[in-house]
């Protein structure tokens, strides 16, 4: 939908340090640590917060049962009012998407002036499961009477049992690895292994040139992690000294022998927190925030989880474009969730495929080539690591700030999920 | 009757006992109260109607919070309080043996006297409610537990725990309580009294106890004696003789274990006054009164307050102000100029809430939501906008000047800037200052969260609002502030000085180290003055001892050696380099450093006795706060009896070191002084203030 006479605006974003898990810096915080450290500081920079925020959504993927609502949890570990109602969405990759727009729907109808959207994931905290064989027993080993009961419980117990079910990113509906089906949607968009390691390589640089030129500054926040407080003031995912011929070594990591897809050209597996700060146009004026972008419009798709997975931006960004009546060239900054660079290469070559257009979207051709220059120019997912839930808190402040930079008027973001899902979110520069 | 109300039920037959102490936030326990109780008790008993009854306090967060202290000291003869420890205990033990069952039903404070009317109730329900405290404090003022605390506590839980709670007088929390039987049971502060009919109503029925192996064992009169023995050398060793409180309750409860319940409350009568008799009761009950009379907010003016305050360094004395001020309800923008620095301060805070944590003192959550109040920055800008400004950076004249011309032109004029430092002139921070009526100095003592004191300085400069304005964060951090007047080494930091200086000096004459260091503990002071130059790092005592406060005491005759600087340089700190006077292993005790005698005349030590190294050492800190009051930098001799406490651990039972004069006599002191300076030079020269009142015989103290 494309908000008529937008009023939510985009204030502020930040986000904690991106870590890579589950090994990794962050893996003794669960995700109510990441998300209390970024909620506290919003706070910190907006002091209003605390007592004047009407609405705290955060998205999140992996959930830790003792934290299912974890907007509400983190907000009181961030200090917020209590009186601060929060809930928590969960939409995949496009969680904190979905709490942005949420968020801004909330926004526009006047239902709420100021909310604080994000999300947040802790891979590091992912449930290990028991096997289903081993609750069984245990279930009914507590009703099992006498020592002949146990014995029959006993016999049929299996040591093999023991071994705990470690979590896969794996489809439900089709059992298929996110991976693998990366790797069959680049074959099928004819997207090669070289261009994919390419596009990565690209990504890893732009994100290293950014940290260098101080782009970062102010959205990421230094992190002192408990118990030693040791500061990580830095995403740890990209690598400034990555080269094509690094890259090319790597095996595929999901269709072996001859799959495309390796580790280097796929999103790490990470840790941290994102949070945006939306306000009401006016109560922002109010507030002297200086707003100067809104968030003029959003879309969401589902597609077939079977072949079309991660198809959600080719899905999305024709449908909002075509209701907010812009073509590609009126966009100045696009930020595409890089899942893959197989998948991002994909989701642009299927919007030149006039087969795909016609057939898939119901367009009249092609819907036409997004210049490269436009896309990711500060990293990208590839590089700067995708925290499912939080991710597109990320979007939304690097498109924000890119528009500003760029001194243009629109900036698109866009982005898959699993489930066969996609989202994009439409921003427009005022005055 | 006042301060209790009873109401009955005629369909369950349960009286209720209100107890609502008219005019006060708290019940305690007074002459009065104890009449009034002792007629309900009539009522109960003869009221046919009545099969049961509840007491029940109508005070939001307290039962009983302990006998009335003012009450107590109004009472000049101490007969007299002994016959009222002996009324009180005739009526608790007819409550006790009544027929009819009373059950306590306890929320908030149940301490002293409190617990001792609970204890004698038939049964006790209590709240899990975070402000529901147990104890026995009397002991801290120098007192015993006149109301049958020192018998019932070991009936109801066992001797080692009675014995721990009476000899330290610590708090007890419910879960604790309940899991040695001192309360029956637990149950949410909102079902308290719904819980408390529900016991009144049927028969009392009681698990037997659990006793562990341990406690079957030590419960022989074999056992008991060995534990009374061992309880008798603990104390000995702690107060080495200083307070006579302890002993007495150990007298109480062997005579309550050998010979029953009524001669061990007898044996209480006679002990408790006894105890009220003694100066050292005195003495701690007016230490007790007086820090309480000065946590007092004096003012509240909306200009002499803030919620928020700003805190430069986050050293160790930083991460400590940020930790008291976050717990007590203050924001902190906390800044450094490194944010490693920053995240030292926030493990140090995050341990210690962690600690409690741990002891379900604080819930996890809790900690987190305090530890979100501080604001952590690198940047300056951060601070424009603040009302106070404390600053504990390092002890740099430079550095200190140097942030308050910052602040004064990035903050409002109106800012206040205090600056934590132990030694530097506060007239010389505020030398260069715009607005030098904005600066005070807030000397607090490390660790912060541990130590009571905040010593407060001014100039002649410091205008009222900031003076008022730095008490009152101080009184809210916890802290008991006084206040003192500008000057090499203030109060504090100068009377140390000179202590320290003293016993280096004794060392010199041949002294050993231990035998300096128990010399001033059998004086009463907690720590010897040697291993206290450890604990605080000798290199810092150095850096004082070459400024300001050096040049003053030179002139006194309190020649500055060179010592100090000589073990700063081989770096013999104390237990932070893990070598000083003493050796600190990584485990285990301390022992003696004997190595460091080579720069106090070499191996061949003598023993100089007990008195001598007493008397100079205590005398030489005694003359020193009398010139302090002489000269101005205190503003009483009450401030400077509490300081010397609370921050340098002058011997409490004295009251302090002008307490102490007054009992010894100014003229017994001038004697001893006077007899020193003949010995060992002018630096023992009596304060001109010392003479007066020696030659009036005129007290310090009133």
């Amino acid at each position: 939908m494309i908000f008529k006479d937008s009023k939510v605006a985009v204030i502020d974003g930040l986000r904690t340090p991106f870590m890579k898990a589950p090994t990794g810096q962050a893996q003794d915080l669960k995700a109510y640590d990441l998300a209390r450290e970024a909620i506290n500081n919003l706070k910190h920079r907006h002091p209003f917060l605390e007592h004047d925020c009407d609405m705290v959504t955060m998205g999140s993927v992996i959930q830790n049962a003792s934290t299912s609502n974890i907007a509400r949890e983190a907000m009181i570990g961030a200090g917020l009012d209590l009186n601060t109602p929060a809930y928590s969405v969960t939409m995949a990759c496009i969680s904190a998407n979905v709490a942005i727009t949420n968020t801004a729907t909330a926004i526009q109808a006047g239902a709420i002036k100021t909310g604080i959207a994000g999300g947040v994931e802790s891979s590091s905290d992912a449930p290990v499961k028991i096997s289903h064989k081993l609750k069984k027993t245990l279930l009914q080993a507590q009703k099992a009477k006498g020592l002949k009961g146990m014995w029959q419980v006993i016999k049929d117990f299996k040591f093999k049992s023991l071994a705990p079910e470690a979590p896969a990113i794996a489809e439900f509906s089709t059992g298929l690895t996110m991976g693998a089906d990366a790797d069959q949607l680049a074959a099928k968009f004819n997207v090669s292994r070289q261009q994919q390691d390419e596009f990565a390589l690209r990504s890893h640089q732009n994100a290293a040139a950014a940290w260098e030129a101080g782009v970062f500054d102010d959205e990421v926040c230094p992190m002192p992690i408990p118990p030693k407080f040791e500061v990580v003031k830095q995403d740890d995912t990209f690598y400034a000294n990555s080269s094509l011929e690094k890259l090319s070594q790597l095996k595929p990591a999901f269709v072996r022998p001859h799959g495309t897809i390796t580790a280097g050209n796929a999103s790490p597996i990470t840790d941290g927190a994102a949070v945006s700060l939306l306000m009401d146009w006016d109560e922002a004026k109010a507030r002297k925030l200086n707003p100067q972008v809104v968030i003029e419009g959003f879309a969401f798709s589902g597609q077939n989880p079977h072949g079309e997975l991660l198809l959600g931006p080719a899905y999305t960004m024709p449908k909002l474009l075509n209701e907010a009546e812009l073509k590609i060239e009126d966009i100045d900054v696009y930020e595409i969730h890089e899942a893959f660079a197989g998948q991002v290469l994909a989701n642009l070559a299927a919007l030149q495929d006039e087969t795909f257009c016609r057939e898939s979207l119901g367009l009249d051709g092609a819907f036409g080539e997004i210049p490269m220059e436009k896309i990711n120019t500060q990293g990208g997912s590839l590089s700067l690591g995708h925290p499912f839930g939080a991710t597109g808190s990320r979007l939304l402040t690097s498109a924000t700030r890119r528009l500003l930079e760029s001194k243009g008027q629109y900036a698109l973001i866009s982005a898959c999920a699993a489930g066969g899902l996609g989202s994009s979110i439409l921003l427009k520069k005022i005055g | 009757m006042a301060n209790f109300k009873l109401t009955k039920n005629k369909d369950n037959k349960i009286a209720t006992v209100w107890m609502d102490q008219a005019g006060s936030e708290v019940n305690t326990l007074s002459v009065k109260m104890l009449d009034d109780f002792s007629g309900l008790l009539d009522q109960i008993e003869k009221d046919k109607d009545i099969k049961a009854a509840v007491l029940i306090s109508k005070k939001d967060n307290c039962f009983i919070a302990g006998a009335d202290i003012k009450d107590l000291m109004a009472m000049e003869d101490s007969k007299d309080v002994e016959n009222l420890s002996r009324e009180g205990n005739q009526i608790l033990l007819r409550l006790s043996r009544l027929k009819k069952p009373v059950i306590a039903a306890i929320n908030g404070a149940c301490l002293g006297g409190g617990l001792e009317v609970a204890m004698a109730c038939h049964y006790r329900v209590a709240t899990t409610d975070k402000k529901t405290v147990f104890g026995l404090p009397e002991m801290k003022l120098g007192l015993l537990p006149g109301g049958g605390g020192t018998q019932r506590l070991m009936r109801l839980t066992n001797l080692r725990y009675a014995l721990d709670a009476l000899l330290t007088g610590k708090n007890i929390y419910p879960y604790s309580a309940k899991k040695a039987g001192l309360v029956d049971s637990l149950v949410h502060k909102e079902g308290l009294y719904q819980a408390a009919i529900q016991v009144a109503s049927k028969p009392i029925k009681r698990r037997p106890k659990k006793t562990s192996l341990i406690d079957k064992a030590l419960n022989t009169s074999f056992g008991q004696n060995y534990v009374l023995k061992k309880a008798r050398e603990t104390v000995m060793r702690k107060t080495r003789g200083n307070y006579p409180a302890p002993l007495k309750i150990l007298d109480c409860v062997e005579t309550g274990l050998e010979h029953g319940l009524e001669a061990g409350l007898e044996a209480e009568a006679m002990g408790f006054g006894a105890l009220h008799a003694t100066p050292e009761a005195k003495n701690l009950i007016g230490l007790f009164l007086a820090m309480q009379e000065n946590k007092k907010l004096k003012n509240n003016n909306k200009t002499e307050n803030v919620d928020e305050l700003a805190m430069i360094g986050a050293g160790f004395m930083g991460a400590g102000i940020t930790e008291v001020s976050i717990k007590n309800g203050y924001d902190v923008i906390l800044k450094d100029i490194s944010f490693d620095g920053l995240a030292s301060a926030l493990k140090t805070i995050w341990s210690d809430f962690s600690k409690m944590v741990k002891k379900k003192a604080m819930g996890a959550v809790e900690r987190d939501r305090l530890m979100s109040k501080i604001k952590t920055t690198t940047d300056d800008n951060d601070l424009n906008a603040v009302d106070l400004v404390i600053e504990a950076v390092f002890e740099d004249l430079d550095l200190k000047q140097n942030i308050l011309a910052d602040i004064e032109q990035r903050c409002k004029k109106a800012t206040v800037f205090a600056t934590n430092t132990s030694s530097l002139p506060l007239a010389d921070i505020a030398a260069k200052a715009s607005n030098p009526q904005n600066v005070v100095g807030m000397h607090y003592f490390s660790p912060v969260p541990k130590m009571p004191l905040l010593e407060l300085i001014v100039t002649d400069k410091t205008s009222k609002r900031a003076r008022q304005m730095a008490t009152n964060v101080g009184i809210k951090q916890g802290k008991t502030v006084v206040v003192v007047k500008d000057g090499p080494g203030f109060y504090t930091t100068r009377v140390l000085s000179a202590l320290t200086h003293e016993a280096i000096k004794v060392l010199h004459n041949g002294a050993k180290i231990e035998d300096v260091d128990a010399a001033m503990k059998d004086w009463g002071f907690p720590v010897g003055p040697l291993a206290l130059m450890d604990e605080v790092g000798i290199d810092v005592g150095a850096h004082i001892a070459r400024g300001a406060l050096g040049q003053m005491f030179i002139e006194r005759g309190i020649e500055q050696d060179d010592t100090v600087q000589k073990l700063a340089e081989a770096k013999l700190y104390g237990r932070k380099s893990g070598k000083g006077f003493y050796i600190y292993p990584k485990k285990g005790r301390k022992t003696v450093n004997t190595e460091i005698y080579q720069y106090f005349g070499g191996g061949d030590r003598k023993t100089i006795s007990k008195s001598d190294i007493q008397n100079r050492i205590g005398l030489i800190f005694v003359n020193e706060c009398v010139h302090c009051l002489e000269e101005g930098i205190l503003f009483s001799a009450k401030d400077g009896d509490l300081a010397a406490i609370l921050g340098l651990g002058f011997p409490p039972f004295t009251g302090g070191p002008f307490s102490y004069i007054d009992a010894t006599g100014a003229q017994q002191i001038v004697e001893t002084l006077n007899d020193l300076e003949a010995k060992h030079g002018n630096r023992f020269s009596p304060a001109k203030l010392l003479l007066k009142h020696a030659k009036s015989n005129q007290a310090f103290v009133d």
